[in-house]
């Protein structure tokens, strides 16, 4: 059996549609192998965790540029745990201030990614800290 | 709660994990597969295809919101493809249909190709029986609108629609041949941009010279416009998802519905036979690293791939 | 452009020398790099010399300034007569902190008023809606109905200052505030001047900030226009951006190309739909452009800019009025070339791109803070920010004469080189049927998703330099000091709603709504009932959900 491809949901919650870095991430881990379910932008977190559900993904990669993420991020992934899914691994990126980087690790976000981070990190990141598919 | 149970159940992360350790071929998942066969049976299945651009997920998008109207339960299967480079894959199917995201009544999920030949990925017949026997009472598989996954649609629908977009009049008169003869339905999307009536007159003509198509049934063209305007456009796709039940109520009428399922089961047990018989030999030449020594007798033309295989099957299928 | 036979020759034999030296170097070093190209990925030739803009016509191409097709600028005497627009994008929090920090920015010298609106008011939502919970004054300022609208611009002589306003889907339900504003200041509405954005198109194409489908968006826009042209004479209806198209990622040809085929697509659509001939509204529209840190190719693409628009209006669309022909623009030097790592790095790179949209000749600029890649920026940063378009000004002497670069061979020639790739643009998408048949199937979303794409791999790969990205990067994290929106600012803003929705007559809110929901299914203009909703203090979002329901909302078809 050849290697699992690992699921990944990219999305934009909030109501900022700036894309181009959720975008370019969408291509960059297509390019790396994934699968990569695309939402598209002015996503509740509510519309976020339902899809994220029905794809059966292993992974939300959340870009927000609005200055909201600290009510989405942790917004998102409330809602999976609700839904007996907090093994699905939530990670966001964007315009994100150091200081705000507590909140959100303290909420279940495991990694930040901010302006000017090289896309081979963000893959690395994924390969090594995202399993692909669970037991059925 | 067994995983077949809970899908029986409609458990939405039991479906999808279902689905995932199918497509991922997962050898457990064939045994839930077996347990989950007699659940299914009872779900309306739906085809569209048609070339990348003409608008298969916008329609779908209508075509859950007409059904839901209705009050049926909506099963989404959008297939995209793999590339071939990396075998990763962007699903963007789903961004038109996210509006439906929330509603419990429908379940949408993306599949990649994943280097099935056809487009159509492997996994979508078991798909298709997972999300009927979790109750789903409509389920409309999307194409990935290139090459032969036009044709292989077929097998997997009880009514596939054909879409087309104007500026193809020339088109329509060479894919008679192909996929033209599988679709029962077709719909023109965007009909009022420039060439909309052309498509239609041609479309017209050839469908008239189509003989004995099927009887009782005279495929319907629709056009669908002016999506500019909401409700209208609404209104268009509630006549297509009328055009589907009718379908569907002639096939019963007329006996044919078991027979398109006779003809989907055919083809899905002579996949399963093979992947079966085959898989394991494939597996067991390419591991013992016979696979490669016969290809190289085959370059030296020490061996004929024609006497190898029957040689090779005749030895497994004594042991 | 004719030079003489003599020159030419001699040219080529000092040409041909110099390539001798330069192949004997060459062969004992290379040069830094293979391929020289701008950030946009546009080749660039080791040296440019008369024999590359020999075949260049003088007056068709470069003329004189204030003379068709313009390349050398719109006013006969350029900056001498007046500099550039100062014209500080800023908003945030309340209407009373926004009013608050235009007062401060009109007393440190700044002539126009920009306005950023927060993320529910630039999507039609009000800030009790739950898809608003969160975003409140975030990003700019929180506008829910007109009394906030007035205290915005409370003790701002509306009939002398111009203000520009970055408003899309609602831009009809914001300006029709700006006109209630005005009479209830006793201003009347020929007196106002100003811009709102209003340019859809490019929302589709890059800034995603949409709500109903092109048809019905491109319907509203000829509203305003119509509207303007009859009413509101001094206000700039459209602001054609190209910003938001370089923003996402595209090149510097496909700004210019993609921005100039939106304005065509909406002049078309007013001709048609309303029947008005271009000189009777042509005169206000308005373009808006990115200057990014490629300084030549910026100065080459705003030259390039002003003689197509120049040659589209007299020839395509017959425009007769030399105004017509004109493109006034303003600049904002690139968000996306700023650099979180090393903030006070932006100053530098925000002060050449400033030059850069100078030297283009632009109408009005906003310059960056150092800190706005991180958030809305600090009193101290944006002052810096203003300074630094005071000090080109006033200090460097770049606005002594008129397009001081032209004549040089590598402008003229690079100048031809964006006006020709942009024309090729133009034409595949005339082919297509035109911007919104383009933007249907798709192709400039996605030839600015490869162009961001590729972009990144050249700086993931160093072939492209960020300094402090992927160059000169250093390890302890430089910080500044950053503005931040306190939480309490959306809760008084929901109280101060709840107020407004309470005090005010229900029955007009409903009569109005009404007549504007039949106005957008006759297909009337819309103006004048949603001046009339504003009054009656119907809400942002009340009245985008009369177009929600009547024209739909727009999926992003997702395409990559």
């Amino acid at each position: 059996m050849s290697k699992r491809p690992i699921r990944i949901l990219v999305a934009k919650p909030g109501l900022d549609g700036h894309d181009r870095g959720a975008r370019i991430l969408a291509r960059c881990f297509r390019d790396a192998g994934h699968e990569v379910v695309y939402t598209g932008c002015h996503q509740t977190p509510e519309q976020i965790a339902a899809a994220a559900l029905q794809e059966d993904v292993d992974c939300v990669g959340l870009s927000c540029l609005s200055g909201a993420h600290k009510h989405l991020f942790p917004k998102v992934v409330q809602l999976l745990r609700e839904q007996d899914a907090g093994d699905i691994v939530v990670i966001g990126g964007g315009i994100i201030p150091k200081q705000d980087f507590p909140v959100l690790y303290d909420a279940g976000i495991k990694e930040i990614f901010t302006p000017g981070t090289p896309l081979p990190e963000i893959v690395d990141w994924i390969n090594e800290h995202v399993v692909p598919g669970r037991e059925l | 709660m067994d995983i077949v149970e809970k899908v029986g159940n409609g458990d939405v992360r039991a479906v999808a994990r279902l689905i995932r350790s199918v497509e991922d071929r997962i050898p457990q998942a064939r045994e839930a597969m077996k347990e989950l066969y007699p659940l299914t049976g009872n779900a309306f299945i739906i085809g569209l295809t048609g070339a990348p651009g003409s608008g298969k997920s916008t329609l779908t998008d209508s075509l859950i919101a007409a059904f839901r109207k209705q009050g049926k339960g909506v099963g989404v299967l959008a297939v995209d493809p793999t590339s071939p480079f990396s075998g990763g894959a962007i699903l963007g199917d789903r961004v038109r249909m996210q509006r439906h995201a929330e509603d419990p009544g429908v379940y949408i999920r993306s599949l990649a190709t994943r280097g099935a030949l056809g487009g159509l990925c492997a996994a979508v017949d078991d798909a298709v029986h997972i999300l009927d026997a979790m109750g789903k009472e409509v389920i409309i598989v999307e194409t990935v609108g290139t090459g032969q996954s036009e044709v292989d649609i077929m097998n997997n629908a009880h009514s596939v629609a054909l879409v087309l977009t104007p500026g193809m009049g020339d088109e329509v008169q060479t894919m008679k041949a192909g996929i033209m003869e599988i679709a029962d339905l077709f719909v023109i999307n965007k009909s009022d941009l420039p060439g909309g009536q052309k498509l239609y007159q041609e479309l017209l003509r050839v469908l008239q010279m189509t003989e004995n198509y099927q009887s009782g049934w005279q495929p319907p063209v629709l056009m669908v416009q002016n999506i500019a305007d909401p409700r209208a456009f609404a209104e268009k796709v509630e006549g297509l998802r009328d055009a589907f039940w009718e379908h569907r109520a002639i096939l019963i009428s007329k006996d044919l519905l078991k027979e398109r399922e006779k003809r989907k089961l055919s083809v899905q047990f002579h996949n399963s036979l093979k992947e079966t018989l085959l898989d394991p030999i494939i597996e067991d030449l390419t591991r013992s690293g016979r696979l490669d020594a016969s290809l190289e007798r085959m370059l030296a033309k020490e061996a004929d791939p024609y006497t190898l295989a029957e040689e090779l099957a005749g030895e497994y299928l004594r042991k | 452009m004719y030079f003489a036979k003599e020159l030419l020759e001699k040219c080529s034999s000092l040409r041909k020398k110099w390539e001798d030296q330069v192949k004997k170097i060459l062969s004992r070093q290379g040069e830094r790099k293979e391929r020289f190209s701008t950030v946009s990925d546009h080749d660039i030739k080791r040296l440019y010399s008369p024999e590359d803009i020999k075949d260049l016509d003088f007056e068709k191409d470069i003329g004189f300034p204030s003379q068709f097709p313009y390349t050398r600028g719109l006013h006969p005497t350029g900056y001498r007569g007046r500099f550039w627009t100062y014209r500080m994008f800023s908003g945030m929090g309340t209407a009373r902190d926004t009013n608050q920090r235009w007062h401060m920015l009109l007393q440190n010298g700044q002539t126009g008023l920009s306005t950023a609106f927060d993320f529910p008011t630039l999507m039609g939502l009000d800030t009790d809606s739950p898809k608003a919970l969160g975003e409140c004054g975030r990003c700019g300022v929180a506008i829910d109905t007109l009394e906030d609208f007035l205290l915005l611009v409370d003790r701002i002589p509306l009939g002398e200052v111009t203000t520009s306003m970055t408003i899309n889907p609602p831009a009809t339900v914001l300006w029709a505030m700006y006109c209630a504003a005005a009479e209830k200041k006793g201003v009347a509405l020929d007196q106002i001047g100003g811009t709102i954005q209003n340019d859809m198109l490019k929302e589709f194409i890059a800034q995603k900030t949409f709500m109903c489908p092109p048809e019905p968006s491109v319907k509203l826009i000829s509203d305003t226009i119509e509207f303007g042209a009859r009413s509101v004479p001094r206000w700039n209806t459209v602001s054609i951006s190209g910003y938001h198209i370089r923003e996402a990622g595209s090149t510097a040809v496909q700004e210019l190309a993609f921005t100039l085929r939106d304005g065509m697509e909406y002049v078309e659509d007013v001709v048609r739909r309303k029947g008005l001939h271009p000189d009777e509204f042509a005169p206000r529209l308005s373009f808006f452009f990115n200057a990014h840190i490629d300084f030549f190719e910026e100065i080459c693409k705003m030259r390039a800019a002003r003689k197509i628009w120049a040659r589209v209006m007299r020839d395509r669309y017959k425009a007769k009025e030399e105004r017509s022909w004109w493109m006034r623009f303003h600049t904002q030097t690139a968000g996306c070339s700023l650099t979180a790592q090393q903030p006070y790095n932006n100053v530098i790179r925000t002060a050449t791109e400033a030059l850069s949209a100078v030297l283009g000749g632009t109408q009005s600029l906003h310059t960056n803070s150092l800190d706005e890649v991180w958030c809305l920026p600090t009193d101290h940063a944006v002052q810096i920010a203003l300074r630094t378009q005071q000090i080109i000004a006033e200090e460097t002497g770049v606005a002594n004469t008129i397009d001081p670069l032209a004549g040089s061979y590598f402008v003229e020639q690079l100048t031809r080189e964006m006006e020709e790739g942009a024309w090729e643009y133009i034409e595949r998408i005339d082919d297509m049927g035109g911007m919104l048949a383009a933007i249907d199937q798709g192709f400039p979303q996605m030839e600015i998703a490869d162009a961001a794409y590729r972009f990144q791999t050249q700086i993931d790969s160093g072939e492209k330099v960020m300094v402090g990205v992927n160059k000169y990067v250093t390890e302890e994290a430089e910080e500044c000091p950053l503005l931040d929106i306190d939480e309490a600012v959306e809760q008084g803003q929901l109280k101060r709603l709840a107020e407004t929705k309470r005090k005010r007559n229900d029955r007009s809110v409903r009569t109005s709504l009404d007549d504007l929901r039949r106005a957008c299914k006759k297909g009337e203009n819309v103006m004048p009932v949603c001046i009339e909703a504003v009054k009656n203090l119907c809400t942002v979002q009340e009245i985008c959900d009369v177009y929600r329901e009547v024209y739909g909302l727009y999926q992003d078809p997702g395409l990559f």
